[in-house]
């Protein structure tokens, strides 16, 4: 299947879904259950895409590791995404040179 | 001199920023799973969002169908509807019909973030301010990273493989440390992915995503119920 077929279909639902609320609502989510879904889904979705590709992600477990462990360190102290980002894959580059 | 336009554009500079490294990663991503520089900078240009660009990315790769791909667009992109409708409260009354239909598309975490942090009423000009330097942040960075990606050595590029994984981790990490809530439905929807990239194979990645983020979501969501004002401030 061509690739623009792809990025149609994804790039048509991902407009949808901001412009027909954005467009139409006026109200609020009053509904305590689907207020608290949408308020966890974002997360969930995160550490699904991220666990477990993370690990594998360099090509190389080893490396994969070491980049994660120095990522989870700094984004439990709280570290700017930038600084997590960038620390994360230095610490697989240089892993990669010391294996 | 349109005013509110220059001062949208002035917050949107460290978006802008932030969104350059990071796509610059989704770039070098695109090149690894074989997409080219200019598909790669189309669908930045056209989606504007960085899980669901991998989610997407991964599906192509991997040869997904067309239903496997809008279900995961609309599940992991679910979030910017509620952004739209809690930004949708704040509009000036300039924010008519066409200007919401046009402005709507650049509703991502962090233009929503800033946007809905200004006091007072939203004009459309400021919110295209933002959203024009950010998208030129996220484009430019795909591109000069899918660019780079043919030409770096193969060890850097893949050890940038990881860049986007663990801006992931820097979203997550910090309220799960925070929030018994968020912290579960961390940890239940990797367990899921795990279990669903161990054991069930047969089901393929999208679907995989979308499932354990809504199981994992509606479990904490009767556990953990969200209170107004905390919902507000998220």
């Amino acid at each position: 299947m061509s690739i623009a077929v792809y990025v149609f279909v994804m790039a048509g639902v991902t407009y949808l879904i901001r412009a027909v609320p954005f467009t139409l609502f006026r109200k609020k989510v009053t509904s305590p259950f689907f207020r608290s879904l949408l308020h966890y889904i974002p997360y969930a979705v995160l550490s699904a895409m991220t666990i477990p590709a993370i690990f594998t992600s360099t090509g190389n477990v080893l490396t994969s590791l070491a980049g994660t462990a120095v990522a989870l360190v700094l984004a439990y102290l709280g570290k700017p995404l930038i600084v997590v980002a960038l620390a994360g894959s230095a610490a697989a580059l240089l892993a990669g040179f010391l294996i | 001199m349109n005013k509110p336009f220059f001062r949208g554009l002035r917050d949107g500079i460290p978006i802008a920023l932030g969104y350059f490294s990071v796509s610059f990663g989704f770039g070098i991503l695109c090149i690894n799973l074989g997409l080219s520089v200019l598909a790669a900078a189309g669908i930045s240009l056209t989606n504007l969002t960085s899980a669901g660009q991998v989610a997407g990315v991964r599906i192509i790769a991997a040869g997904g169908t067309l239903i496997e791909m809008a279900l995961t667009q609309l599940v992991i992109n679910l979030r910017y509807s509620l952004f739209a409708i809690s930004l949708s409260q704040k509009l000036d009354s300039s924010f008519t019909t066409p200007h919401r239909i046009a402005a709507s598309f650049g509703i991502t975490d962090e233009i929503f973030a800033v946007t809905y942090a200004q006091e007072g009423k939203v004009k459309p000009a400021y919110m295209y301010g933002v959203i024009l330097i950010s998208a030129l942040g996220w484009v430019g960075g795909t591109a000069l990273g899918a660019a780079m990606g043919q030409i770096l050595p193969e060890m850097v590029s893949s050890a940038m493989g990881i860049m986007l994984y663990c801006m992931f981790l820097a979203i997550f990490v910090p309220p799960a440390r925070k929030d018994r809530g968020v912290l579960m439905a961390v940890i239940v929807a990797a367990l899921c992915s795990i279990l669903f990239n161990t054991v069930l194979t047969f089901v393929s990645g999208g679907f995989a995503v979308i499932i354990s983020a809504l199981v994992s979501a509606a479990l904490c969501a009767l556990l953990f119920p969200v209170a107004e004002e905390e919902e507000a401030a998220a």
